[in-house]
């Protein structure tokens, strides 16, 4: 291919200032899931397994990610993105190692605040309300995140789930009240039937794909309407993260989910929508049979063509 | 299945791979080392089992001499005046004054100490304030204790402590097992902090992220999350304060007195009348009862000390029993 051989020419900014729709805009809803874009994907030297959702059934806008950059220091992590997240679709961020898309997924829930060196500019808001007017605590209830590491606390399988849902510190709530909320997380989680006997074990002694399925019915279990995910499959087999794929798929109608990974396979999979980040850029946003069928940038065609990354 | 494809068998007679003896696991030998290590690998070992007999012979001595010499009733028996071993009694207010200031002492030192090691870890701002809080913990556990007992006997002879001990017609005394607990518990502190913080770290930053993920506030982590996967390592650090606290002996000589009974003060209300007044501990008793001290009474001083040692195993069990807990819930991978 011949752009491997050229030099590639420097990352565009998407023009944001008075037109973010650039980039922002919703791109028309993946065509068919037919023959169509198979040849697209060879075109664009992308090979990936078939995709494993259909269109969504519906998409409200949730949050909005408006020109958002976020600095360590002196060091602009994210420059200037703009995104919608919205309910009724995954949205997949992807891109190279230190490309800020796990800056940019934990500044969705205040998470970057925790680094006394982040400062963050720009706006993102939750249902047209600004996060930064939110309380920490009750923002971070609406929008839950998922690590990479599996890390259930060490406790029981149960008091995993009840501990989100009892009033912070509170010990109070007999299990039996909190036994319906905590049956439901992990019955959405997909992970009720394979623990239901076992609800008194220690969560930590769980295999690795069960706990990330508890991390995510611990995250379930606050009722969030945006749900991150961070790389949630990399510490995983195949089969778990098959599991866990399929969930997300399933959550989507009822949480906004964010997830970002390294696997363009599974971004493809599961995604509606995908951006591409590169060096704290947004280089591309589309949905993903266009993204990786036939990508606009040289960038993003380098990247999932596998010339880079 | 195809059967075109056959996989070889391994000829019996085949030699070993170099490096494995035969059937043995294939641990590496130090025949290839350097003569340098392998001479440095051999007094490590020798120094190891050399620590190894000291210690046995220690523990194994005292055993002996204590199941010789010690009867239960010294346990129940307080010291009293005589002019042999069968008539002096037995060590009971040492006994319980051990039991006393170790309560005492770690009932102090404990929650400061877990509270000091939270703040630096967990919150630590600003910088400056969490650095000298660390450089005096760290001068604290340099200071010998003699020098902690002066220091005590300063504090606690002012007259607006006068209601901590006994006094005179207005001079106060400054000894009594409150003056000697707050000392000492300056002697386990240092060993709580390390260890609670040590924890604290192994904690992964993810961990309390997820908390705080689903809208947790620091507290709540803190009490619900951390302190109980650190709980371990407040044992241990707990015992090792306990241990220090039961083996000192010179803040029990300056600051409670080192009397051979327990001397409550008179009026008082039960029990500050015994926590106003002078004590002694095990380890006071044995030095006065060994050869060298004023009651010359090595049987009686072999006993106390095979108690002492008896609560050191003790709690060395107890804390062992924490940790076997705590592996019980696991721990995150990698």
């Amino acid at each position: 291919m011949e752009f491997l051989n050229s030099p590639p020419p420097p990352i565009r900014r998407l023009p944001l200032d008075d037109t973010p729709a650039a980039s922002a805009a919703a791109p028309p809803a993946p065509a068919s899931n037919g023959n169509g874009h198979v040849a697209a994907l060879q075109q664009s030297g992308f090979t990936a397994a078939k995709r494993s959702i259909s269109a969504p059934q519906f998409s409200i806008r949730r949050m909005e990610i408006d020109r958002v950059s976020v600095f360590y220091g002196a060091k602009e992590a994210v420059k200037s993105v703009s995104l919608p997240v919205r309910q009724g679709e995954v949205l997949s961020l992807i891109g190279p190692s230190g490309c800020g898309k796990t800056t940019l997924l934990r500044s969705l829930n205040r998470l970057t605040e925790l680094t006394s060196a982040a400062r963050l500019t720009g706006r993102i808001t939750l249902d047209e309300i600004d996060i930064r007017e939110i309380e920490p605590t009750l923002l971070r209830r609406r929008v839950t995140m998922v690590f990479q590491q599996p890390n259930p606390f060490p406790m029981s399988v149960f008091d995993n789930i009840a501990y989100v849902i009892r009033e912070q510190g509170s010990r109070r709530m007999r299990k039996k009240t909190l036994e319906p909320a905590v049956h439901s997380a992990l019955d959405r989680a997909g992970l009720f039937e394979e623990v239901k006997d076992n609800l008194d074990h220690p969560a930590l002694k769980l295999s690795g794909g069960q706990q990330q399925r508890l991390c995510i019915a611990r995250a379930l279990a606050a009722e969030p309407e945006v749900l991150l995910l961070d790389e949630p499959c990399s510490a995983l087999d195949p089969k778990s993260t098959q599991v866990i794929e399929d969930l997300i798929v399933k959550l989507r109608d009822d949480v906004a989910v964010v997830i970002v990974t390294h696997n363009l396979q599974q971004a493809y999979r599961i995604a509606d929508h995908v951006a591409f980040m590169y060096l704290g850029d947004l280089v591309e946003y589309n949905n993903a049979t266009t993204l990786f069928g036939s990508p606009r940038e040289q960038r993003t065609r380098e990247y999932v063509s596998g010339a880079f990354g | 299945m195809d059967s075109s494809v056959t996989i070889p068998p391994v000829p019996k007679d085949r030699p070993p791979l170099p490096g494995s003896a035969g059937n043995k696991a294939a641990v590496e030998g130090s025949d290839t080392w350097a003569l340098s290590d392998r001479i440095g690998l051999a007094i490590c070992w020798a120094l190891g089992l050399i620590f190894c007999a000291l210690a046995a012979a220690i523990v194994i001595y005292l055993f002996i001499q204590g199941i010789k010499f010690l009867r239960p009733s010294m346990l129940v028996t307080p010291a009293s005046a005589g002019f042999s071993e069968t008539e002096t009694g037995g060590f009971s207010d040492a006994f319980i004054g051990t039991l006393m200031v170790a309560t005492m002492g770690i009932a102090i030192a404990l929650p400061v100490g877990v509270a000091t090691a939270v703040w630096l870890v967990e919150y630590g701002r600003p910088a400056a304030l969490a650095r000298i809080t660390e450089s005096t913990i760290e001068a604290i556990a340099g200071i010998p204790s003699i020098v902690l007992a002066l220091f005590g006997t300063v504090i606690f002879s002012s007259t607006a402590l006068a209601f901590l001990s006994t006094s005179t017609e207005g001079v106060v005394f400054g000894r009594s097992f409150f003056a000697a607990a707050a000392m000492l518990s300056l002697v386990a502190l240092p060993l709580i902090v390390a260890s609670t913080r040590e924890g604290l770290n192994a904690i992964p930053r993810h961990v309390r992220e997820a908390s705080y993920a689903v809208g947790k506030t620091k507290a709540a982590t803190t009490r619900r999350i951390l302190l109980p996967t650190a709980k371990p390592q407040i044992a241990t650090g707990a015992m090792l304060g306990l241990g220090r606290i039961i083996g000192d002996t010179a803040i029990i000589l300056v600051l409670l007195g080192a009397t051979q009974n327990f001397a409550p003060v008179e009026g008082a209300a039960f029990p500050f009348d015994y926590l106003r007044g002078a004590g002694t501990t095990l380890t006071n008793f044995v030095y006065e009862a060994s050869p060298t001290g004023n009651l010359n009474q090595p049987q009686k001083a072999y006993a106390a000390a095979f108690v002492l040692l008896l609560m050191v195993l003790v709690l060395n069990g107890a804390v062992d029993i924490v940790h076997r807990r705590a592996r019980k819930v696991g721990t995150w991978s990698s």
